[in-house]
């Protein structure tokens, strides 16, 4: 059967890795290509890059340095900041990305979604949704967090689900880089509004955590940052947690 | 060792050159159907709605190139997830009627939607699951034991018309074919190029043919 994926978050910032605490107050972690080769070797499940300075300089991805990354990734990268135009899809499908992650421009661009689905598959396209509390419910953010879109997230995750998005990522701005738990209650309403994997992200502190938002809450996978950036806490300790919960994980391959 | 891998203009080509090039194989990318002769076997990746990659490879050229070298010269084949299913004689989707869209017909079957949405469960099937091969898939899983994990992801699955034709198969509510085999044609539903050391040894196999 299917197994839980554990995923490694890269907050990709100019010349290296950062994490913050709540979308703010960057601290810098280290280079990106290290960082890859790292967690191709220990076999992690799949990767997340964002660049998070894409968007707020308008600017495309940065095709170079990305190549050099997929160069040393033989699990599936997915890729995202700045992407506005299917052009850079095909691009980054050479480059070696396996999936592209769409924020901003679910809001200013929604054909994209569509537009991606179509030509490459719905297995191509992340939605990744950047959320702070709102009364009872949730709302959606763009620009790296900064922009309030107004967007209910039950409703917008439909919504880009109908637009042929394959997967969620869902990331609690509040809880993001607190060590606190995943919002559980925010992944089980998502969880339950759409028929797609939703990947659970932003608060991740420790392995219960993560047992917690897939057997409580739900998710299909879990990512997380802070917790393996700056604490002794591993992917390969995450699922052995998980594995010791019955959470069904994928095993180290061992030739005949 | 000269692998082509068929850029038609969709899919994660650059992923499974790398992968090739780690094995010290060379993939060639063939962006013209008359390279494909000066090859020693083809990789056929794919991506998105199985009409969609039809109708590329149909306006590409490359549909009677891969009858040509793939039935006629018997060149070995490998087509990878959408890749695969393109090897089906017809697949439902994105098709303009009931019948489905005519694929490749490499071998015998047709690909569906799968049924896992009945069963609550969700799609796409996207992850790492375990890989049981049958006779037919002993030459692409020879040194891989069963049960091995692989990377999917993918909401249409392969329906075989013979079972001979099956080389593996993986469970997500239901049974259903993670790879096939047809004399000198072969398929996986899986991402080999991105299933780390366990899809090196497929790819491997597949490049030792």
């Amino acid at each position: 059967m299917l197994k839980t994926r554990v995923i490694p978050t890269l907050l990709w910032k100019q010349f290296g890795l950062v994490k913050g605490v709540g979308f703010d107050s960057w601290r810098r972690v280290g280079p990106v290509l290290p960082a890859i080769k790292v967690y191709n070797q220990r076999e992690v499940d799949e990767l997340i890059l964002v660049d998070i300075t894409a968007v707020i300089n308008n600017s495309d991805p940065d095709y170079e340095s990305i190549n050099d990354f997929g160069r040393d990734c033989f699990i599936p990268l997915t890729f995202g900041g700045g992407i506005r135009h299917i052009d850079q899809v095909q691009v980054l499908l050479r480059a070696g990305v396996d999936k592209v992650s769409l924020n901003t421009s679910l809001y200013e661009k929604p054909d994209l979604v569509t537009q991606i689905a179509k030509r490459h598959g719905t297995q191509c396209v992340v939605a990744s949704l950047d959320v702070r509390s709102e009364g009872s419910g949730w709302k959606c953010f763009s620009r790296s967090g900064t922009l309030d879109t107004g967007k209910d997230v039950i409703a917008w995750a439909k919504e880009v689900e109908d637009r042929g998005a394959g997967e969620i990522l869902l990331t609690s701005i509040e809880r993001d880089g607190t060590f606190q738990g995943y919002d559980l209650k925010l992944v089980e309403a998502v969880v339950s509004a759409v028929s797609i994997p939703v990947i659970a992200s932003g608060g991740a502190g420790n392995y219960q955590h993560m047992v917690e938002a897939v057997r409580d809450a739900g998710a299909s996978a879990v990512a997380a940052a802070s917790i393996f950036h700056f604490t002794e806490l591993t992917p390969a300790g995450a699922k052995q947690a998980l594995a010791e919960a019955k959470i069904l994980v994928r095993k180290a391959y061992k030739p005949a | 060792m000269n692998i082509g891998i068929i850029d038609y203009g969709v899919g994660n080509i650059g992923s499974i050159e790398r992968a090739l090039e780690e094995l010290a194989v060379t993939g060639k990318l063939l962006t013209d159907p008359s390279q494909i002769m000066g090859v020693e076997k083809i990789v056929l990746p794919g991506v998105g709605s199985y009409t969609e990659c039809m109708m590329r490879l149909h306006a590409g050229g490359w549909v009677d190139a891969l009858q040509e070298s793939v039935t006629e010269k018997r060149i070995p084949l490998l087509g990878v997830c959408v890749g695969m299913q393109l090897l089906s004689d017809f697949g439902a989707e994105g098709a303009a009627d009931e019948k489905g869209t005519p694929g490749l017909g490499f071998v015998p079957g047709t690909v569906l939607r799968m049924p896992a949405s009945e069963q609550k469960l969700r799609l796409p099937h996207v992850g790492w699951n375990e890989v049981y091969h049958r006779s037919s898939g002993d030459t692409l899983f020879s040194g891989i034991p069963n049960g091995s994990d692989f990377y999917f992801v993918h909401s249409y699955a392969f329906i075989a018309e013979n079972q001979d034709h099956v080389a593996a198969v993986s469970f997500y509510g239901t049974e259903f074919v993670a790879a096939v085999h047809n004399r000198n044609v072969w398929g996986t539903q899986f991402h080999p190029e991105k299933s780390s050391r366990a899809g090196f040894a497929v790819l491997k196999n597949f490049a030792s043919i």
